[in-house]
This record gives structure tokens, C-alpha cells and sequence, in this order.
């Protein structure tokens, strides 16, 4: 996982609310064994006509969205299925951060995991970033902190451990295999075994 | 200090490292199903990092998303029926068990079936667990008192790795369900109404409990077509106190203890239920006496409605996408919407009592001309028990198709697919867009709504076919 400080793009606004997880990557693409170059079945069905062709007036293929790392979504953004692949294909288009007023769980877990910043804010932040679409924002990981182009400050809840594993691009396995020891005494331990 | 409740008693029971301000619990991990789908990357990870597995013993896989629902009695037969890249997927599932140990109820065993299905069914899921799977419909176990939640990919890694996870504690939600069932009325119609109450956001960050005298009235299956919607209301997980119904499901299944050990599960799963003191982050309650069968009108399982209403009006931009791509209009009702497809199946409604519900409307009748019928058994058991009863047969009359198990037309990945436009009364668990196959509409109901339907040839109320 690469270190994730600072991410300073505009934005790209998809205002819809409950998108799933089967939008960001239709099950069809999911017959792949790996995690790479998924970017190209971001939001298919929404993107490409059935010829396979761009459609136009998507927005993910306007020129506006290029280049852009940050995509405000409506509320519940990733519900549905725990396909890692969500966060992945994400990842692979080029967005590093989602902001929206609420994230689903899941989604939120896995995009955290590869280094997807999950945003989420208040109804009037979200309302003004819906209503301002392109705006220049930076979001930083370390201050838990939005931050607008007119100046203003918007906190962001995202607890130490997150923080400290993106901040370092450090994975949790290595955390979690550090636990090695107190794992073994639980198994020995415990009343009844599985 | 008050009591604690059924979720907190079997949290408590598998903290390893408790959580703090700065780092989450480590939450270990009783049974870890696995399947097809979610799973290669994971072990291309270990791999990479030389990384043995820790318990293979704890882990148990299948094959059912990408599987094809047609007979294949070999490896081989999957070539000429999958695409590659499905055929792919699974061979690199039966390789990774086999080298690391892993148990695989694949196609030469009689108990390969959706991973929820065969938990269940093996004895493997039991009371007070905890259970994973990189797959979201792992609530479905906590039917029987356990805690199951769906893990990303990542998560799959690291519970092989390590037989745990970081966890930090959810919230609970208590969600009442008190009435009895008007007949035609199933816990599929209970589950669509209570994710039509709270929305399917509605659970977001908790653990449900659903409780009261309806729920305990519920047998296993039913138990576990509630639970098992849990994620569809964005519920990490949802739970029902083990008891009677549930020690007696569990009683001389392969994997459930034996002997000395099942005397001493049984008690230790006797006292999992809430203390009378426990107390809930939030309480919801629900009286069921009047309601009515239930059909999703949009694309989320949220947008529902009795099917004897009207499509609600809203001017919300996302509600006016969702009737459009259904192509529902705002106050038109329900019934008599022409329906092309219609799939009795999935980790939801595909068990026994669910075939049964479907058999009891399609006996000595047909399935309209115009609609096409599938019906999916879960698992190869519920395969064989169906068709010793001769429902595959009923089926089959009435002119629906019966296939082999596996997740088939839940979700666009088998080789079952909807067709563009097709609309399909589907008795899963999601009507996402495209998610039964691209610009397929599906529509949520419980297997009488879908069986009825299929016999009129649109959306129809399952309640004046009911056998006597
Ligand atoms: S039946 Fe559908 S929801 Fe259930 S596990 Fe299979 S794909 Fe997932």
C-alpha cells in the first residue's frame, strides 16, 4: 500500500444516492484472479454503450473529470456487496479519496485497507460540494481535515489506526501477524474450542 | 450495570487484544467459508509473502458464484459451459485448497452449494461463532446466534493468515418483530418491510437483533432469510438467540459436536441469549398482523412496497433514476406488471421450505407462456431432498426449469442471466442495476409472490392461489 498524505485534486461529483458496489464493478467482471487493471470496469454499465463505446454524456468520461483523484458521492455510497474489487477499480481509474455523508461499511473497510480515503461530512459541506462540482480540495490525512477553497475547514472523522496505517502505507496483516503470540495463548486458552 | 446482549456475549467471548483509543480488538475468527470469487488475490498475497495459513482446519470453501447451474460432472465439462476467465477462477480455487489443506465441498462432494447454504446445512455454523466470509450475505448465520459479517478480500488474507481480524465494536440495533403472520405472508415479506422502514442505510455501523414472538415463532430457514437480508438495511451483521428451534436444526449434522461435546455446546449455547437487562444502542419495532406479500418497485431492496400498492411518487433525483431504469411509473400499482423472468433461488430463498412455498402454488398449474422460470436449488442436499419429493417434478410440469446449485441468476456471473429489459421477479436479495445481468429489472418478492407470478405472467398476489 502506497503512503497517502495529502490528496489536492478537484473534484468529480456523482450526487446519486445508494450507489452499490455492483455499479462500481458489475459482477461479470469479478471472474478475475487478480486485482489489477480493473479501472477499465469502473461503473461499465453507466460508462460504455452496448457497443462498448464511451457515452458521452457520463461523468466520468467528460474532459471536467480528468485528472480528478476526489469523487463526492451521494449518501450511502458502496453499499451492497464486500467486492474488494470496488475500491480497487477506484484505485485503478485514479480516485484517491470518497467523500459523501455516509460511506457503507464494508466499502468503507476495504477502501481503507488499499489506500482509498473515506471522507465523510456534514449535510451542508455535502450539499455545497454537490452544488459546486470542480472545486479544488485537499484532504488531509493527518488532520483529519477537508479543506475548501474559500478557506474553510471541514473535520473528518477517521480513528488513529486508519490514520497511522495510511499515513505510512503500512498493511495491517504486518499488525496482525505482530499479534502472533497472544493469538497462540488465545487458542490454548480459551474454554471451548471451534 | 446491565446485562449484556447476544451479540456482546459472543464479541466478548473471542477478543483476543482488546480494542483502544489508538488500535482496534483483535477478533478471532471461529469458521472462515470461502469461495470462488473473493478469494484468489488473497491467497496471491500469502504467496507472495511466503506466509503460511494458520488454521486450514478453520476454513471451508465451495464453489457457487461464477459455478454454472447446468450439470458438469467434471473439471473438463467447465470448459465447454463457463467462459475462461470463470473456468480460471475456479480451478485456482480447487489449486489453492489443495495445496494448503483447506477442505473444498466442490463438485465431487454432495454437499457443495451456496456458501451460506452449506454452512448451515454441514453443522458448521453454530451458536455463538464467529463467522466470516468475503462475501456480505455471511449474516445469514447469525440466524443461529453467531456472529457473521462479509470481509473484503484483504480481510479474507488476513484471517488466513492469521485466524483474526481488527475489529472495532459495532453499534447494536433492536429491531422487535411482534404479530402473527397473516398467511401468504412469509419472513421474506418481514425482511423487504423492515428494510423498507429503516432504509437501506438504516443499519449502517450496527448489529441487528431481531427479536420478539414473530421471530421466535420462525423455523431455521426462515430465521435465516431475515438475517441473511441484514446487509441489504447496511447492517454489518444481524442476529437470533439460539433456542429450541435452533439446537434441534443443529442435532446430527456432520460438523456439529457429538457425544460429550454437543452436551456441553448445548449449555454453553443455552446462555448466549440477551440478558432482559441488556440494552441496545437503538431499538425498532415492527408489528407484522397486517401485513401484506412485499415486491421491491426499485433498485435498491429498500423501495418496496405491499404488492397490492401503488409505485410511491418522490421527487428525489435518485427515486426518479431508479423508476426509470425499472420502467415504473409513479401511482401505477403493482400488479399485473408484465414479468419475463422469473428465479426461485439464491443464498436467500433457495432452501427446502422455500421450494415448498414455490411447489404449493405451481402444483397442476403452468408457468404463463411468455416467462421464463428457474428454479435453483441451494446446495446438492437440497438438490437431492427436493427431488426425493418429487418437486423437481412439479417444477418441471408446470414448465419451469430446474438447475443445479449455486448462486445462478442472483447475479450476473454463471452463464444465468436476465436480458436486457427483462423484467424479473427474483426471490434473492438485491435489485441493484444490471446486478441479475445488463438493463435486467428484478423485483424482490418471497418465493409464493414469485411462483405466482410466473403462473400469471405478471406481477401478481400470491394469496388467492394458496392450496387449502
Ligand atoms: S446467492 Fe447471491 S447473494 Fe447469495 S452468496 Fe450467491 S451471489 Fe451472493
Amino acid at each position: 500500500m502506497e503512503k497517502t498524505e495529502i490528496v489536492r485534486s478537484r473534484t468529480v461529483v456523482m450526487p446519486g444516492t445508494d450507489i452499490d458496489t455492483d455499479q462500481i464493478v458489475p459482477a461479470r467482471f469479478l471472474t478475475t484472479t487478480t486485482r489489477k487493471g480493473l479501472g477499465k470496469a469502473l461503473f461499465a454499465d453507466w460508462r460504455y454503450d452496448k457497443d462498448g463505446k464511451p457515452k458521452a454524456d457520463f461523468i466520468l468520461n467528460t474532459p471536467a473529470a480528468a485528472g480528478c483523484k476526489v469523487l463526492v458521492a451521494g449518501n450511502n455510497f458502496g453499499c451492497g456487496s464486500s467486492r474488494e474489487h470496488a475500491p480497487w477499480a477506484l484505485i485503478d481509474f485514479g480516485i484517491q479519496a470518497v467523500i459523501s455523508t455516509g460511506i457503507a461499511d464494508i466499502f468503507r473497510s476495504n477502501s481503507l485497507k488499499n489506500g482509498l480515503v473515506p471522507v465523510i461530512v456534514d449535510q451542508a459541506t455535502h450539499t455545497w460540494l454537490l452544488a459546486n462540482p470542480g472545486v479544488e480540495v485537499t484532504i488531509d490525512v493527518a488532520s483529519c481535515e477537508l479543506r475548501l477553497p474559500d478557506g474553510r475547514s471541514v473535520a473528518f472523522p477517521l480513528d488513529g489506526f486508519s490514520k497511522y496505517c495510511l499515513l505510512n502505507g503500512v498493511d495491517q496483516l504486518g499488525y496482525l501477524l505482530h499479534q502472533s503470540d497472544a493469538i497462540t495463548r488465545f487458542e490454548n486458552e480459551r474454554a471451548w474450542k471451534p | 450495570m446491565s446485562g449484556r446482549s447476544l451479540f456482546q456475549k459472543v464479541w466478548d467471548d473471542h477478543i483476543v487484544v482488546p480494542e483502544s483509543a489508538d488500535t482496534p480488538a483483535v477478533l478471532y475468527i471461529d469458521l472462515h467459508l470461502t469461495h470462488e470469487v473473493t478469494t484468489p488475490e488473497a491467497f496471491n498475497v500469502l504467496r507472495s509473502r511466503g506466509l503460511p495459513i494458520r488454521r486450514p482446519d478453520l476454513t471451508i470453501a465451495t464453489l457457487d458464484h461464477s459455478t454454472p447451474t447446468v450439470p458438469i460432472t467434471s473439471l473438463k465439462d467447465l470448459d465447454v459451459v463457463s467462459e475462461p476467465a470463470a473456468a480460471a477462477q475456479i480451478r485456482t480455487m480447487i489449486e489453492n485448497c489443495e495445496k494448503n489443506g483447506i477442505r473444498m465441498y466442490g463438485y465431487d462432494s454432495d454437499s457443495r452449494g451456496i456458501v451460506h447454504v452449506i454452512g448451515p446445512e454441514l453443522g458448521a455454523t453454530q451458536p455463538g461463532k464467529t463467522i466470516v466470509c468475503g462475501d456480505s450475505h455471511t449474516s445469514t448465520h447469525g440466524a443461529f446466534g453467531a456472529i457473521g459479517f462479509g470481509i473484503g478480500t484483504t480481510e479474507v488474507g488476513h484471517v488466513l493468515a492469521t485466524q483474526c481480524l481488527l475489529q472495532r465494536r459495532p453499534k447494536t440495533l433492536a429491531i422487535n418483530v411482534e404479530g402473527k403472520l397473516p398467511r401468504g405472508v412469509t419472513a421474506k415479506d418481514v425482511i423487504l418491510a423492515i428494510i423498507g422502514k429503516i432504509g437501506v442505510g438504516g443499519g449502517t455501523g450496527s448489529v441487528i437483533e431481531y427479536r420478539g414472538t414473530t421471530i421466535r415463532g420462525l423455523d431455521m430457514e426462515q430465521r435465516m432469510t431475515i438475517c441473511n437480508m441484514s446487509i441489504e438495511a447496511g447492517a454489518r451483521a444481524g442476529m437470533i438467540a439460539p433456542d429450541d428451534a435452533t439446537i434441534q436444526y443443529l442435532n446430527g449434522r456432520p460438523l456439529a459436536p457429538k457425544g460429550a461435546d454437543w452436551d456441553a455446546a448445548v449449555a454453553r449455547w443455552r446462555a448466549l441469549p440477551s440478558d432482559a437487562d441488556a440494552r441496545f444502542d437503538r431499538e425498532v419495532s415492527i408489528d407484522v398482523s397486517q401485513l401484506t406479500p412485499m415486491v421491491t418497485f426499485g433498485t435498491n431492496p429498500g423501495m418496496v412496497v405491499p404488492v397490492t400498492d401503488a409505485v410511491p411518487v418522490s421527487d428525489d433525483a435518485s427515486f426518479r433514476k431508479a423508476l426509470a431504469y425499472m420502467k415504473v411509473e409513479a401511482g401505477k400499482p403493482m400488479l399485473g406488471m408484465p414479468v419475463d423472468v422469473v428465479f426461485v433461488g439464491s443464498c436467500t430463498n433457495s432452501r427446502m421450505s422455500d421450494l415448498h412455498d414455490a411447489a404449493s402454488i405451481l402444483r397442476g398449474r403452468k408457468v404463463a407462456k411468455s416467462v421464463r422460470m428457474l428454479v435453483v436449488p441451494g446446495s446438492v442436499q437440497v438438490q437431492r431432498q427436493a427431488e426425493a419429493e418429487g418437486l423437481d417434478k412439479v417444477f418441471r410440469e408446470a414448465g419451469a426449469e430446474w438447475r443445479e446449485a449455486g448462486c445462478s441468476m442472483c447475479l450476473g456471473m454463471n452463464g444465468d442471466i436476465a436480458l436486457p429489459g427483462q423484467l424479473c421477479v427474483s426471490t434473492s436479495n438485491r435489485n441493484f442495476e444490471g446486478r441479475q445481468g445488463i438493463g435486467a429489472r428484478s423485483v424482490l418478492a418471497s418465493p409464493l409472490t414469485a411462483a405466482a407470478s410466473a403462473i400469471a405472467g405478471t406481477i401478481a398476489d400470491p394469496r388467492p392461489l394458496l392450496p387449502n
